[in-house]
């Protein structure tokens, strides 16, 4: 019982860090190219060379 | 290098590249001389186009940044300095074809309002689920007032926050003396709380807290899906070529000329119109002579000849010649503004549509609430006790609030307009759907819908061999749209031809081997007054050719199919009786009018009831804005592709029948849904009333009717039609 005094709390806190991360991720706009981002990692940096 | 399949354009082919000048009239100033260019590029397509573009942009003088967006198929370009670096020609050197676009938001406001909604009501709702599921277990009740407690402040903001949007709608709904699926959401959802709130306050075994957030969840789902269906068929819409210029070049009385921005242009001002380039407002020639293609205005497939005196209209394109233009009137009351009005006053007359799933509400809402006032009556007749009749009775309204029925439209819809995109079909919001499956009447536009607006030689087998590789090679040198088609029937054999002269409304004369040749209009030719096209030798006509409009692909499908659904095919047409008597026979069709002006179109749409407007031209788009649906390819006039509540991409016009019949299945799958959540309600309401319903039963009954909905849905995804 006295668990549940930590516990719930934690686990509220956790929730609401990844609901934040999610906000927070929306409106920098990682969600506007989708496509984009899964086929760009098929491509060499050339601002390396 | 391209490696997909490009939008089919027809009009964008005729069109030279926007000048530096447009570039610049169309760029955004984000501050510190730097300016941004957005530009649609339909053949984005992979990694490598990516990697392409942007490594290309990274060598540009001038350019500071370009991002490809894969999802959107659009470049962002950074850029300083007074001109413009050249963005289009670096695309097209790679061979990616671009238009340049202004965006008119950054991104929709309202979508991510939704979603941000929906994450807030998921999180909430998640946390309750897990805490009530404790209490359901059997928590001892020091825990449970402590969970109950809990659920009321991770519902409170979930409320606010997220309830908001059915909350407003369906006040506003109210205060218009109307009733929406807002209503009863929003009545039951409010009552869960208040009576959940009381009982959690006097320490009561059962709180609803979960149902009233859930439901808001799921119904948030519903919403987003509605709405990114728009957006997608938005932005793929605003990706295509803009067919009326942003600027034009002006002559000043001293000979200076100047790129000024379309609203800047008044009466009287002087233009200079090359060839390739769109008239922007209306007015009268002034010098020089050219041919003109109208078939964007009204229509007609035969490019006119054009001389000093002539009026023009807006949105007609130059095709030969250079001429100078005296405007007659500013952009705002133009042609196209014309039209424009003509489309606004055809919206308000079509009145608005209700749609489905608000026609079922005004149904549903006072059988559940009138059910809900029975149950309090009742069970107080029997029992005297205020709080228990209050209870039962709130419970019948929250096992009876339409979780199923908010998500049985929007899924449907979603699901249908993701088989339409697939096959090249946008469709403009969900109530277009719902509208198409009604239709019984489907009047086409001719040139540019049924045919594709581009003439092909049609007597090629009687042609001496000779002189239609002779006449191919002349026609090769011109923008004519019969000379483009005549080039396409070259011998392969290189013909030098030097002193090539164009002229203007008439055709074209050169010498190939010594010989002189002229290939136009038959009587400046030399073959007699004759209306056709001639080559003539040294004089002497050797060939006449004759022209005939391309029907688009799978015209003559589409008329049949759409004959096989039950709806009666009929062509409007700007174009003359003659031509479109003769296309209507060969398709079969029974009811074709010509010569019709704008108006007359948009009235005989009028009168024809529940039909289907399929046109492109900027006449017909106040036909389109009329029409119960409306349909334009991707080809159409920017004016009448923002009006049709679909566009396809694809150039076959069997479009139309797939539309349609994904419209009725959708139709058919809502209908379905419906009854899947009536019978949930009367299987479940005798419980409700007779007060056997517990938060845990409520909860579970109502996330197994809004599967049962989804997945009746996704049944449309995978069915061949």
């Amino acid at each position: 019982m006295s668990s549940l005094v930590y516990l719930v709390p934690l686990a509220l806190l956790l929730g609401g860090a990844a609901l934040w991360a999610f906000l927070w991720s929306f409106k920098s706009g990682q969600y506007e190219d989708l496509d984009g981002a899964a086929q760009r990692i098929l491509l060499d940096d050339e601002m390396e060379r | 290098m391209s490696c997909c399949g490009q939008v089919a354009t027809a009009g964008a082919q005729l069109l030279g590249p926007p000048s530096a000048d447009e570039v610049v009239l169309a760029s955004r100033d984000l501050g510190d001389g730097l300016r941004q260019s957005d530009l649609s590029v339909p053949g984005i397509h992979c990694a490598h186009c990516i990697g392409a573009i942007e490594s290309a942009f990274r060598h540009i003088a001038g350019v500071e940044a370009a991002r490809v967006n894969l999802s959107s198929k659009r470049v962002a370009v950074k850029w300083r300095g007074d001109t413009a670096p050249p963005i289009i020609e670096t695309l097209r050197d790679l061979g990616y074809d671009a238009h340049l676009f202004t965006p008119e938001e950054r991104s929709d406001p309202e979508l991510a309002r939704l979603i941000r909604a929906m994450a807030v009501a998921g999180f909430c709702s998640m946390n309750i689920m897990l805490l009530s599921v404790s209490v359901w277990s059997g928590a001892e009740p020091g825990t449970r007032q402590a969970f109950h407690w809990i659920s009321a402040g991770l519902a409170l903001p979930a409320l606010v926050y997220s309830g908001r949007i059915f909350f407003l709608s369906a006040w506003s709904a109210l205060k218009r003396g109307r009733t929406n699926m807002d209503v009863p959401i929003s009545i039951g959802v409010l009552l869960a709380f208040g009576l959940s709130l009381y009982d959690t306050i006097i320490g009561g075994a059962h709180a609803y807290f979960d149902a009233a957030v859930s439901l808001i969840f799921f119904l948030l789902i519903g919403r987003v899906l509605d709405h990114l269906m728009r957006e997608k068929a938005r932005s793929a819409v605003q990706g295509l070529v803009r067919l009326t210029p942003r600027g034009a070049t002006v002559i000043h009385a001293d000979g200076a000329r100047d790129y000024l921005p379309a609203q800047a242009i008044e009466p009287g001002m002087l233009l200079q119109v090359t060839p390739g380039e769109r008239i922007l407002v209306d007015g009268v020639v002034e010098s020089g002579q050219s041919d003109i293609d109208c078939s964007l205005a009204t229509g007609e497939t035969q490019p006119q000849k054009v001389a000093a005196g002539d009026k023009l209209r807006s949105g007609m394109l130059n095709l030969t010649g250079a001429l100078t233009l005296r405007a007659q009137s500013n952009v705002a009351n133009s042609f196209l503004a014309e039209m424009t009005q003509l489309m606004e006053a055809a919206e308000s007359s079509r009145g608005h549509y209700r749609r489905v799933a608000d026609r079922a509400a005004s149904y549903y809402a006072p059988v559940v609430h009138s059910l809900a006032l029975l149950t309090l009556i009742g069970w107080l007749i029997a029992t005297g006790d205020w709080y228990r009749s209050i209870s039962i009775a709130i419970a019948v309204l929250i096992i009876t609030c339409p979780c199923a029925l908010g998500l049985a439209v929007p899924i449907v819809q979603a699901v249908a307009a993701r088989r339409l995109f697939e096959s090249g079909i946008m469709v403009k919001d969900g109530a277009a759907l719902e509208r198409l499956a009604e239709i019984d009447q489907v009047a086409f536009d001719k040139t540019g819908t049924l045919t594709l607006g581009r003439p092909r030689l049609v007597n090629e087998a009687v042609i001496d061999k000779r002189a239609l590789g002779i006449a191919a090679a002349l026609a090769q040198q011109s923008n004519h749209p019969l000379c483009r088609a005549l080039s396409l029937h070259g011998d392969g054999r290189t013909h030098v031809t030097t002193d090539f002269t164009e002229v203007p409304g008439s055709g074209i004369e050169a010498r190939i081997d010594g010989h002189f040749y002229r290939l136009g209009r038959s009587a400046w030719a030399g073959g007699g007054e004759a209306d056709a096209t001639v080559l003539c030798e040294d004089g002497k006509p050797i060939a006449s050719f004759i022209f005939e409009d391309n029907l688009r692909p799978g015209a003559e499908e589409a008329v049949m199919e759409v004959r096989a659904l039950g709806a009666t095919p009929r062509i409007l047409s700007g174009d003359a009786r003659p031509i479109v008597r003769r296309l209507a026979e060969g398709l079969g069709i029974a009811e074709a009018m010509g010569a019709m002006l704008p108006k007359e179109k948009t009235d005989y749409v009028a009168g024809l009831g529940k039909a289907l407007m399929v046109g492109d031209g900027l006449n017909d788009a106040p036909a389109l804005a009329r029409a119960h649906a409306s349909m334009a390819p991707a080809s159409a006039a920017d004016i009448g592709r923002n009006a049709a509540d679909f566009v396809f991409l694809h150039g076959s016009l069997t479009a139309v029948p797939f539309a349609m019949r994904i419209a009725r299945e959708a139709k058919k799958l809502v209908g379905q849904n419906f009854a899947l959540a009536i019978l949930y309600n009367v299987l479940a309401l005798p419980f409700a009333m007779a007060g056997y319903v517990t938060p845990l039963l409520a909860a579970l009954a109502m996330s197994a009717s809004s599967i049962v909905v989804v997945a009746n849905a996704l049944r449309l995804r995978g069915r061949a039609t």
